[in-house]
């Protein structure tokens, strides 16, 4: 396949940055998304010129390190794979492919195609936790029984990956799918209840501190999600943190 | 300098209690005033510094990705092993220790295998207690499944996700201590040398990887937990960044590096596609709980295959050699993954591959799908001979034992593995090998740890699906916590470590000169060039099926290679900017070094033991021939090789093992 990629270049945060076209032959089908970019880098490298940066890590799909607003898409076009798991067979010969970062203002760029998602981990620090020390001396492991579905709910929310895929899909960069998965985890099992007021509330205002935006119930995040984290732990989160309000 | 393993005097189920009992401790005071340096933050390195911040230590995390929860432990699929015995089949702590040390093929310590034994089922507590959610029973109890190697059901899952899981778990505990200001975190940095201050490691040299800086970090401690090195392979199982910088520089600095030979090949990864590949993609072995490996019995069904004339699902049961089961009855398609590999590799080469690149098996899930389904409309009260309703049923339950691991598959291969057998072949997963340590986990350099897959300690020459979970976390929890303090009792009244000092300013220096070095080069080749072709050298040479003519050849390549490396190589852009070139040139310089010393280590040790498989160490004839023959009179022990210079000048030092509670054995799996 021969393809025209329009790249967004940004040398670094300062940096006002803008699409440059580069054309790309010879792509197999069986290349995944990344290859591709690899091969680009290849080329550059070779010709002098600088690659594009981006960020990638494991390569299937469970790290969450890479991202790519690709076609207007979070992950691009195919559903339930991010970017390392998007193949190439996915677009045809002679395709124009847009390739943008990510985009929120809690995600500011680093270079090119890379941003900056701490605000995750910042979130996370603020109560992403069960406050349990590891002695060693914690209760046996199945001392308390947890109903199978209450405890694979929790698993399937337990499944983020934390790419930033739901902010960059959603039109107010809300980081609620994200929170609420986390949320929902612990609030699903017994381990979790007894932070459970101190965690959504911490946890909420630190996102809120962080310039996300609010839920309006439009469920591009869901749609875009690689690993299809459920709208209704947005549902889970919200009950909680009425729950944890009521108790001040 | 004589290697000193300080293992414990007295009987092997007391030596962990005693030891705790008897070492040194920080009181809590005193553990404000200490500094830990962690570096990497998978299993190892995440739990070790949450339970260090825990106990009261100052701990300052390192890690290259842009958060902790990316490191790599995260792609680790099946499983966690602890001996809980839940399932009452007959498992122990002793068995445990036992079925590791045999699967190791009895070239692991066994004073380390009986303690990450013993500690094992704390692990279990400790995550549950953290939240996380572990498969269970409809009772509300964990769920247990069964791994290569063993005989009973001992391994704790999350799904294909259990790496993830338990990585997020560990992650969950350093948020809450980052939360508190006791771990500072340090993303997007790499460790690029260990500063060494009266022969005592304190401090490390970093590169901020978004501005470039060169950083210096002192501490009391420093601990590696950075993860294994099969990226010298350049296609591996691991992540694009996994790398041997930080443990190759602490070799550098003095700590020996045991047993680089000892690699494993993991039997169930999807097939090499074309030269476009940037890295494999593991198959989780619990798939082999299930699956029945096969490849058609007829060559004439291998040619009509490949000319995609013939499907897989055309074949008859009676032309299909499912010859895992063939060979080794008793354990069948779990057999060890060593041995696995090697079948596979044993069948390709004969010429019954089944891609066009004649290097993929089958992995086949039909027999499972009805099984299941079968089991399903028994309970439902459905009619059992409705083919159509069994296959239904029975994929709804491999969907939920496997789900993300065959949509994985689908996403790569573009084949549906439901209705049609999965094309598999052995890759690169993981290194046995690594830094040596001694029972406290501390390298040869004093106050410099090491923890998780970079160390050699606990696999021998074969690790058992799910214990590299188990070690990460045994390391990081349970173990160096204890242990450090031990060393660390001696520094109370040291104060703060000042980085400036000629020590620090000499690494520095000396890590500044290499980076300009690299941008200054104007060479004409990229890294990936070079990565990629002292890759196929190891692949070729040093890879599942070992001889003398082939290893010797790979120490001249790779010597060659890296001398042509270091004219020619190319780097684009500057220091002080984000540069992935300039962070993999680094990498791959350290790479060509230590892929010579393996090759190396691979040459001298002349026997055939776990993922080391020698062609001249063979069973000659019986009921074993043909398989590999291990030489304990000459080769019972770990090689720990002492930097020197060039890897051709580096000096082996043997740790002799002993072996007072298991007998050793030709391992059988027949």
């Amino acid at each position: 396949m021969n393809l025209t990629l329009k790249i967004w270049r940004q040398k670094n945060a300062n940096d006002k940055g803008k699409m440059v076209d580069y054309k790309i032959s010879d792509v197999s089908p069986d290349m995944s998304f990344l290859e591709m970019l690899d091969v680009l880098n290849e080329q550059l490298i070779n010709s002098g010129d600088e690659p594009v940066a981006f960020d990638h890590d494991c390569r299937e799909g469970i790290c969450g390190m890479c991202s790519l607003y690709i076609n207007g898409e979070a992950h691009g076009p195919d559903r339930g794979v991010t970017t390392c798991q998007l193949h190439m067979r996915m677009f045809k010969d002679g395709d124009t492919i847009y390739i943008e970062p990510f985009r929120a203002k809690a995600f500011p760029v680093i270079k090119d195609l890379v941003v900056d998602r701490s605000a995750f981990d910042r979130i996370q620090h603020a109560g992403g936790f069960i406050s349990v020390n590891t002695s060693g001396n914690t209760i046996d492991a199945n001392a308390i029984p947890v109903n199978k579905q209450d405890a694979d709910t929790a698993f399937e929310a337990a499944t983020c990956i934390g790419c930033g895929a739901c902010v960059a899909s959603c039109k107010n960069s809300s980081a609620m799918l994200f929170v609420g998965a986390k949320v929902s985890q612990f609030a699903l099992l017994p381990q979790g209840q007894v932070e459970a007021t101190d965690r959504v509330m911490n946890m909420v205002k630190q996102m809120d501190e962080e310039g996300f935006g609010n839920c309006t119930n439009t469920g591009a995040c869901e749609v875009e999600c690689p690993k299809g984290i459920s709208l209704e732990n947005i549902a889970r989160m919200n009950s909680e943190y009425l729950k944890a309000s009521f108790k001040g | 300098m004589a290697l000193d393993s300080k293992i414990p005097q007295g009987p092997l189920a007391d030596k962990w209690t005693k030891h705790k009992n008897t070492i040194d401790l920080v009181n809590p005071a005193n553990k404000r005033l200490i500094d830990v340096i962690v570096v990497g933050t998978g299993l190892a390195g995440g739990s070790a510094a949450a339970t260090l911040a825990e106990l009261g230590y100052n701990v300052k995390a390192f890690c290259f990705q842009d958060s902790p929860r990316r490191a790599h432990s995260i792609a680790a699929q099946g499983g966690i092993n602890a001996a809980k015995n839940y399932q009452g089949d007959g498992d122990s702590t002793y068995r445990l220790f036992y079925d590791t040390v045999k699967g190791g093929d009895y070239r692991s310590r066994e004073a380390n295998v009986y303690r990450l034994a013993e500690v094992s089922a704390n692990i279990i507590d400790q995550c549950v207690a953290q939240g996380v959610p572990f498969a269970r029973e409809y009772g509300g109890l964990l769920d247990n499944r069964s791994f290569g190697g063993v005989l009973v059901s001992r391994t704790f899952y999350a799904a294909g996700q259990t790496g993830q899981q338990l990585l997020l778990g560990a992650y969950s505990a350093m948020n809450r201590q980052i939360g508190r200001g006791k771990i500072k975190m340090y993303n997007r940095h790499e460790m690029l040398d260990v500063v060494k201050v009266d022969g005592k490691a304190r401090g490390i040299i970093t590169r901020n990887l978004i501005t470039g800086e060169i950083e210096r970090h002192s501490a009391h401690a420093v601990v590696l937990g950075t993860g294994g090195y099969g990226n010298v392979f350049f296609l591996s199982t691991n992540a694009m960044g996994s790398n041997v910088t930080a443990a190759w520089k602490a070799h550098k600095r003095g700590a020996y590096f045991a047993n680089p030979c000892y690699t494993q090949i993991h039997p169930t990864c999807i097939p090499v596609s074309g030269d476009h590949q940037s890295k494999l993609t593991l198959m989780s072995e619990s798939l082999r709980n299930d699956g029945r490996i096969w490849v058609p019995k007829h060559i004439k069904d291998v040619e009509a295959i490949r000319a995609k004339k013939l499907k897989p699902t055309q074949i008859a049961e009676e032309d299909r050699d499912y010859y895992l089961e063939r060979r080794y009855p008793a354990f069948g398609n779990l057999v060890p993954r060593d041995v696995a590999s090697r079948a596979a590799k044993e069948r390709c080469d004969a010429g019954y591959g089944v891609n066009a690149t004649g290097e993929a098996v089958y992995l086949d899930f039909a027999s499972a799908i009805e099984r299941y389904g079968k089991e399903q409309a028994y309970i439902k009260g459905l009619d059992g001979n409705d083919t159509a309703l069994v296959k239904k049923l029975g994929q709804e339950v491999v969907k939920a034992k496997y789900g993300n691991l065959f949509q994985m598959y689908f996403k790569i291969v573009d084949e549906d593995p439901y209705e049609t057998p999965m094309m598999i072949y052995p890759a690169v997963h993981y290194t046995m090998g690594g830094v040596w340590v001694d029972y406290n986990l501390m390298t040869t350099v004093p106050g410099l740890y090491c923890i998780g897959e970079a160390n050699f300690s606990d696999h021998g020459a074969n690790r058992l699906g799910a214990s590299a979970l188990m070690q990460g976390l045994a390391d990081g929890y349970f173990v160096l916590p204890y242990t450090i303090g031990d060393y660390l009792s001696d520094d109370i009244r040291t104060g703060p470590i000042s980085t400036d000092t000629k020590e620090f300013e000499e690494a520095e220096k000396s890590v500044k000169e290499k980076l300009d070095f690299f941008i200054n080069n104007e060479g004409k080749h990229s890294v990936d060039y070079f990565h990629k072709r002292l890759g196929k050298i190891m692949w070729n040479k040093v890879g599942m099926s070992r001889n003398v003519k082939g290893l010797t050849e790979a120490i001249a390549e790779i010597k060659a290679l890296r001398e042509q490396f270091w004219k020619e190589v190319s780097v684009p852009g500057t220091n002080e900017e984000l540069n992935e070139e300039l962070a993999k040139a680094g990498r791959v310089a350290d790479f060509l070094e230590l892929g010579e010393l393996f090759a190396k280590d691979a040459l001298v040790r002349e026997e055939s033991c776990g993922g080391h498989f020698r062609e001249d160490s063979v069973e000659l004839d019986g009921e074993q021939k043909g398989e590999a023959l291990r030489n304990d009179e000459d080769f019972a022990y770990v090689a720990a090789w002492e930097y020197k210079g060039e890897p051709s000048d580096a000096v082996l030092h043997k740790e002799e093992l002993e072996f007072k509670d298991i007998e050793l054995k030709q391992r059988s799996y027949k």
